[in-house]
């Protein structure tokens, strides 16, 4: 029998509790901040603000979800951004020239349609500048940054395009149930017939941004952990040469995840234009940081390799959950920059004493 | 040996970068179960050799057959679908993936769900991965474990699983021991005469000489890109070899024709 046992079993007790811990510092560091926050701050443990925390987190986790691909493989997205903000602007403008002449669905539809276009186009550039000429992803993604930047503004003329269409403000922001007391469950708006302090006292479920949230982690949950393509995305980055050599196209799949990663930034920017009805080219500009900064606080390798959707999950979760947390404290919001940072750093220092007790 | 076809026969195979003569009228039969140590000094031309062999380079003389018939490869997968495996030292192996997943690299088998998304079907990979691991003599504690935490003879039977349950029919394995303690130099050299029990040819290069002394049948000396000798192990020493890599003795008859080869060494 060629036995080929690893070795140092000694140190496995102590070894295994720190990765255990390791693995999940995360998910008790957003408990005890729920905790915290809940003891500390008016109105922080309620339903209508833990929805308010998905609804307002959706857009930045959307961008995440692309990153986390990204930053799997091996690479970084920089530009979905000001992607998104391209596709805030292409949307609206498509939303606008359709007007009120057309029913809502098919304007969102379309808005979704032209955004998800601009995003492809973007994400083919990216993927294919990397993918067969060898640049950089940080180089090529810094220079799309900025082609998509100086595109959302040349396209808006400098400014918001605002969307003046009936019920699209309704699409960003309402609610799949509706509930009231008296009047019960009602589907997609409020039980009809309530007035003034009725009206007050229903209450929305699942606001459509968090089912999107929901639907669209999901989706990528499994397309990571048990397709093909998840597999070749943590292939790729773990080893590039012996993918090649194991006949995975790399190539191809490169100009994919960027495609899925630009793609992702416009349904981004799709969602904020039915949210904030407008357009506006610098839309996503303070999001790209954050949407980093919760792949990597969820635990994944700039290096490549490793990562989770459940990690990124929890990572925008965290960032959500302090901006939220600091403002029901009423602390001064420049204070959010300065918390997440310090997670950013903290989580990685983790990682690192993880890594090192771990091998 | 030699009522059997070879499995693998290279004739006259010649290949030069620029003025630099890599390989020239190099010639090697490989028969079915036994192993071939590939020897020679550094630039002797044993990597090119074997990379013109598993269709990295393509020679510019010679031809290469496989089970008799021959073959040109313009890539290494070709190669590789032909049924000739090369495990490189550095192993190709994604270090973040578990064995299994190493095992199936690129060739994941799916199944359906919900009747029409394809997932990869791990379940199998996993029990597939412990089949052809038990066939081979190897315990691997935890498949479930990424490769990069395990001990380097593990991830050594990792590559050599890998190129035995996609059907190879001859392994080239180059330097399998160079990285290895002592312990695992052995085991590694084991799974090598497994492999050849169940009837899979392998040539070793290698620049120890104890591991060719040990494991191999047959070993073929090259000096300065071409054929120094060649030896039957059981009849010789390594002396012997030795005095073939440095160059102090040559055989006699040169190695146009390697059609007889084993009989050439003898004679």
């Amino acid at each position: 029998m060629t036995t080929l046992e690893a070795t140092t079993p000694a140190t496995r007790p102590a070894r295994n509790l720190v990765g255990v811990l390791g693995q999940f510092w995360a998910w008790l560091f957003l408990l005890t901040l729920i905790v915290f926050f809940s003891l500390t701050g008016q109105g922080f443990f309620s339903l209508f603000n833990f929805q308010s925390i998905g609804a307002n987190m959706s857009i930045v986790l959307i961008m995440a979800l692309g990153q986390t691909f990204v930053i799997i493989l091996g690479g970084i997205d920089l530009s979905t951004g000001f992607v998104m903000g391209l596709a805030t602007v292409v949307a609206a403008q498509v939303m606008v020239n359709l007007g009120n002449s057309q029913p809502l669905l098919l304007v969102v539809l379309a808005g979704l349609a032209a955004g998800a276009v601009a995003g492809l186009a973007a994400g083919t550039v990216n993927g294919l500048l990397i993918a067969r000429l060898g640049v950089p992803p940080f180089i090529v993604t810094l220079g799309m940054l900025g082609i998509a930047r100086g595109i959302g503004f040349l396209l808006s003329g400098g400014l918001p395009v605002s969307v003046q269409v009936q019920g699209l403000g309704q699409v960003g922001n309402g609610s799949l149930l509706y509930y009231h007391p008296q009047a019960g469950l009602s589907f997609l708006s409020p039980p009809p017939g309530l007035q003034g302090a009725d009206l007050r006292q229903v209450v929305g479920i699942l606001p459509h941004p968090l089912t999107l949230m929901i639907i669209l982690v999901l989706v990528c949950h499994w397309l990571l952990s048990n397709t093909r393509f998840g597999q070749h995305t943590y292939a790729i980055g773990g080893n590039r040469e012996a993918a090649l050599r194991a006949g995975i196209p790399v190539q191809r799949h490169t100009i994919q995840v960027y495609m899925l990663s630009a793609l992702l930034a416009a349904v981004a920017g799709v969602l904020y234009t039915t949210r904030f009805t407008n357009g506006a080219a610098n839309a996503g500009d303070a999001l790209l940081l954050d949407s980093i900064a919760a792949v990597v606080i969820g635990g994944a390798s700039l290096f490549g390799g490793e990562g989770r959707i459940s990690g990124t999950l929890i990572g925008a979760l965290i960032i959500a959950v302090i901006q939220n947390g600091l403002v029901i404290l009423a602390i001064n919001p420049f204070w959010q920059f300065v918390a997440v940072g310090t997670v950013i750093i903290l989580a990685v220092l983790v990682d690192q004493a993880r890594a090192r007790l771990v091998r | 040996m030699t009522a059997m076809e070879p499995i693998l026969r290279v004739v006259n195979l010649y290949k030069h970068f620029g003025g630099l003569v890599a390989v020239k009228d190099m010639s090697l039969d490989l028969y079915p179960g036994e192993v071939v140590g590939l020897l020679g000094d550094n630039g002797a031309g044993k990597s090119t050799l074997i990379k013109m062999i598993s269709g990295v380079y393509h020679p510019d003389a010679g031809q290469i057959f496989l089970d008799g018939r021959e073959v040109t490869f313009s890539s290494p997968m070709e190669a590789r679908r032909a049924g000739i495996e090369t495990i490189y030292q550095d192993l190709a192996l994604c270090e973040n993936l578990d064995a299994a997943a190493n095992i199936f690299l690129g060739r994941e088998p799916v199944r359906r769900q919900l009747g029409v998304f394809q997932v990869v079907d791990r379940a199998r990979m996993f029990s597939e991965s412990r089949r052809v691991l038990g066939q081979l003599d190897i315990h691997i504690p935890d498949l479930r474990r990424p490769i990069r935490l395990m001990s380097g003879g593990q991830r050594q039977a990792v590559a050599i699983t890998r190129a035995v349950y996609w059907n190879a029919r001859l392994v080239i394995m180059d330097e399998p021991t160079a990285a290895l303690g002592v312990a695992e130099q052995s085991k590694v050299l084991a799974l090598v005469r497994t492999l050849r029990d169940q009837g899979v040819p392998v040539i070793l290069i290698s620049h120890n000489m104890q591991d060719v002394l040990a494991v191999a049948d047959r070993a073929i000396v090259m000096r300065r890109g071409h054929r120094q000798g060649e030896r039957v192990i059981s009849q010789s020493t390594g002396d012997d070899l030795v005095s073939l890599i440095v160059g102090a003795t040559r055989d006699a008859m040169p190695d146009a024709g390697a059609a007889d080869s084993a009989e050439t060494a003898l004679a």
